[in-house]
């Protein structure tokens, strides 16, 4: 397929006039077919197309909470929608169809080609045709000279200009050069082929891992100590990297200045100090790590990908037992950090008289007519606001979200006077005693948290010099010109001089080539005298 | 300096350049409306010519020769009207202090920020009007472009108009993620090409107009014949492409430093690739046996289209994380 600068292949037409195919014939066709320019062109054009969806939709593996939702709003269309695949586009086997198609038509018509011209840049230009002054571009001049000496200076005169010649007889030379336009073009289809073995590759023997890592606490790269893990197929999760990091500070600004619409309390800069232990027993290194600026941990990259707040919460039972004592983090919701979280205090009792809480903390807290909310991201006037239940935390030991209440099997506790549901709104250092000898709860203070990611992609090394030669070889392909020229002597009607007629044959639109004649032709006078 | 005294200075040198650009497009229509005269003056003593040298047997004239001459009369500038080759020049000489003034504006922005002036969709829009017009103008020191000012001087200044009225954002800092010596990189790259496909878009634009209704009929009369506009088209795309090629490889790279993952299927990137594979289909198709250079250029400017989305619904309207409009 694409900017072919190799001549049609004559072969191209054996066989159409053979009645019957046959099923080899057949396969022959179809194959034939596949890899014709046709075909590409109307698979790339598709593979626009069916890339569409997926920006249009949410994606699954992009938001699988906003796909939820959409499909819950469109009762109609969502369900089909789904079941073509529009939420999973780049998963899909319809979007996979295309490109595997468009690979094995783009291999199909590489290899061939690159077969043809790696013959073409071991051979030798073709005989210069009979009539030159028939080529697009063409020109004649006498010398002074025998015919012998002026070839020889047109052969020098090509040779400098870096075209290949070659003299089929005493009296022409043929030359070509921009034999780099076609590798170039080859090297840049190739390319693309290692691409997308880069992507495979990655895809199968990468992984990617999300922690949340408050301040003061450490992080061991062990698959069970991550929230969330997503292996490839062929990853070996026992054997990860033993490197160890611990959080000992987390910086953000957010902008304070009032200018700009919607720019106030916009993020600035965040950052994460770590003391990073390459396996135990390792020297203990202090890091960085910045959104821009990931960790290389040797197993893979660490990068700072979320942020939020961890309130330090003490539960206590009647007698003074302290059942709870955790950094528990809170998810932010919004760019102001209005967060939510749950805090389950299994060991409050027996199974049916466990605690839990639920509900928001706000970093700058305001409580008004539009209920509790944050103004401003930074934790400048910190408070909870929690709804307390009481009941079975984990009912039927079902998985659930750490960051929210599973309250089916649980009641929610009322105020003192029983009147109302309890709502209780704390700031740092505060203790709320609940109602019925329940015990309390302590907000004894608040540490950020740092959402960091660690990948591993051993497959973008390919991915990326596969690119980079892709480019080149598409610079070479579209700068380099593949140009022909033909030049025969002969000798003059006055004695001792010799005509020389030169022709010009180019691929495609070429303005430059009597530019190229006009060159060669200097030269040639330059060296005559 | 305060800072806010660079901003102000960014939008007075702004608001210049488009009175600059206006009286600029005004002088190149004026040039236009006398080159038509010479034009239709030349193709009459062409054709003149022809009659006569048919009528003297003069059977030496080349087809070649006599259709080229007919499809591109270009009029010698001795025989356009004086008054129009002076409105062309100062048009000429306008579109380049426009273009500065453009390039202040940045600059200025980017000094009252102290950070790349490429950080939202205002920014963009400026942008990618100076980027085109430094194209129209280094590409008019080479050949002759004047009966081409028009058609990209008064798109550029639509864009501007929206970028002033519709996307305008206080200059600010950046969020965490665009502070990287990436944003410089891939964004500038982007906004060149971007402004490469605007060029080879109006020029496409004109082939086809001038393929579909005839060499000789209105303004289209006064810009050159088909086959060269086809080639000045392909040639800028073949230009655009690389840099667009680039365009997603240092994206990737970046997506990779920021986000963890060098391809996400982002709106944008999405968009990007789909840009991407567009003007693949349309080199593709300009070599491909069987398919008119009408129908390539036609996936050209449904190319052209896609960027035109990718700047303005996906930037506006798709959640992604490519969100930065400022809006």
């Amino acid at each position: 397929m694409s900017l072919s600068t190799q001549p049609a292949d004559p072969r191209r037409d054996e066989g159409i006039a053979q009645p019957k195919l046959g099923t080899l014939g057949l396969l022959r066709f179809a194959w034939r077919q596949l890899t014709s320019m046709r075909t590409a062109l109307f698979l790339l054009l598709l593979l626009a197309v069916a890339a569409l969806p997926g920006s249009i939709f949410p994606q699954r593996s992009i938001d699988a909470v906003r796909t939820t939702d959409w499909i819950a709003r469109h009762e109609s269309a969502g369900p089909i929608l789904d079941r073509l695949g529009f939420f999973e586009v780049y998963a899909s086997p319809w979007f996979a169809a295309i490109y595997l198609l468009l690979l094995v038509s783009l291999v199909g018509c590489v290899l061939p080609r690159s077969k043809v011209h790696w013959r073409a840049m071991r051979s030798q230009p073709p005989r210069a045709p009979k009539r030159l002054e028939r080529l697009a571009a063409h020109e004649s001049v006498t010398l002074d000279g025998s015919p012998d000496a002026v070839l020889a200076d047109v052969r020098a005169a090509l040779t400098s200009r870096r075209f290949r010649t070659h003299s089929h007889d005493d009296s022409t030379v043929s030359a070509e050069k921009g034999y780099l336009k076609e590798t170039g073009n080859l090297f840049f289809h190739l390319a693309l082929i290692g691409v997308i073995l880069g992507m495979a590759w990655g895809h199968l023997m990468g992984w990617k891992g999300d922690v949340i890592i408050p301040v003061g606490q450490t992080f061991a790269n062990t698959a069970a100590r991550f929230d969330t893990l997503s292996p490839g197929p062929l990853v070996d999760t026992a054997n990860f990297e033993p490197f160890a990091m611990k959080l000992t500070r987390f910086d953000a600004v957010f902008e304070t200045d009032v200018k700009g619409q919607g720019q106030f309390g916009s993020p600035r800069d965040f950052t994460a100090y770590v003391d990073f232990t390459k396996e135990p027993g390792a020297k203990v290194e202090k890091k960085v790590i910045r959104v821009n600026g990931p960790l290389e941990t040797g197993g893979g990259t660490a990068f700072l990908l979320g942020n939020g707040y961890a309130p330090r919460l003490t539960v206590k039972d009647a007698d003074g037992k302290v059942t709870y004592s955790e950094v528990t983090p809170f998810l932010a919701q919004d760019n102001l950090y209005t967060s939510v979280g749950a805090v389950k205090v299994a060991g409050a009792g027996p199974v049916g008289k466990q605690l839990g809480f639920a509900g928001l903390f706000l970093p700058t807290a305001v409580l008004d007519e539009q209920g509790p909310r944050s103004v401003f991201p930074d934790a400048l006037e910190p408070a909870l606001a929690l709804s307390a239940f009481e009941g079975t935390l984990f009912p039927g030991g079902r998985p659930q979200s750490v960051y929210s209440l599973d309250t089916a099997e649980m009641t929610q506790l009322k105020n003192k006077e029983g009147t109302d549901l309890l709502r209780i709104w704390l700031t740092p250092g505060q203790t709320y005693t609940l109602p019925g000898g329940q015990g309390s709860i302590t907000f004894d203070g608040v540490e950020r948290f740092a959402g960091i990611s660690i990948r591993s992609d051993p497959g973008k090394e390919v991915t990326l010099v596969s690119a980079l030669v892709a480019l080149l070889g598409l610079l070479l392909s579209l700068t380099i010109r593949r140009r022909r020229v033909f030049v025969r002597v002969a000798p003059a009607d006055d004695e001792g001089r010799t005509v020389v007629s030169i022709g010009g044959l180019a691929k495609d639109d070429d303005e430059g080539m009597g530019e190229q004649l006009e060159d060669i032709l200097t030269r040639l006078k330059e060296r005559r005298t | 300096m305060t800072h806010e005294t660079l901003a102000s200075y960014a939008n007075v040198s702004l608001y210049s350049a488009m009175v600059v650009l206006t009286l600029s497009m005004l002088g190149y229509a004026v040039y236009l409306a006398g080159l038509l005269p010479a034009r239709d003056a030349a193709v009459e003593s062409a054709d003149a010519q022809d009659r006569e040298l048919v009528a003297a047997g003069g059977g030496t004239v080349s087809s070649d020769a006599s259709s080229d001459g007919a499809a591109s009369p270009t009029p010698t500038d001795s025989e356009v009207p004086l008054r129009a080759r002076k409105a062309g020049g100062v048009a000429q000489t306008l579109a380049i202090l426009g273009t500065l003034l453009l390039f202040a504006s940045a600059a200025l922005r980017g000094a009252s920020v102290e950070r790349w002036p490429l950080g939202n969709m205002f920014e963009f829009g400026v942008a990618s009007a100076l980027f085109t017009m430094v194209v129209f103008v280094v590409w008019g020191l080479r050949r002759d472009l004047r009966w081409l000012g028009i058609f990209v001087v008064a798109p550029v200044l639509v864009l501007l108009g929206l970028a002033n009225t519709v996307w305008y954002t206080e200059a600010a800092e950046l969020m965490p993620s665009l502070k990287s010596i990436w944003l410089v990189i891939h964004v500038t790259v982007a906004t060149i090409s971007v402004g490469l496909f605007a060029v080879g878009f109006v020029v496409a634009l004109l082939y086809l107009a001038k393929d579909r209704f005839g060499e000789s009929r209105g303004v289209l009369r006064a810009v050159p014949d088909s086959r060269t506009l086809e080639r000045l088209a392909y040639s800028l795309h073949i230009i655009a492409f690389p840099l667009w090629t680039f365009t997603l490889i240092a994206g990737a790279i970046w997506a990779r430093q920021a986000w963890g993952s060098y391809w996400n299927w982002d709106p944008k990137e999405v968009w990007t690739f789909i840009i991407w594979v567009v003007y693949a289909a349309y080199m593709h198709a300009r070599v491909t046996r069987g398919w008119r250079r009408q129908s390539a250029t036609w996936i050209a400017v449904a190319g052209f289209a896609c960027i035109i989305v990718n700047y303005s619904i996906v930037n506006m309207y798709f959640v992604g994380m490519h969100s930065y409009s400022g809006l």
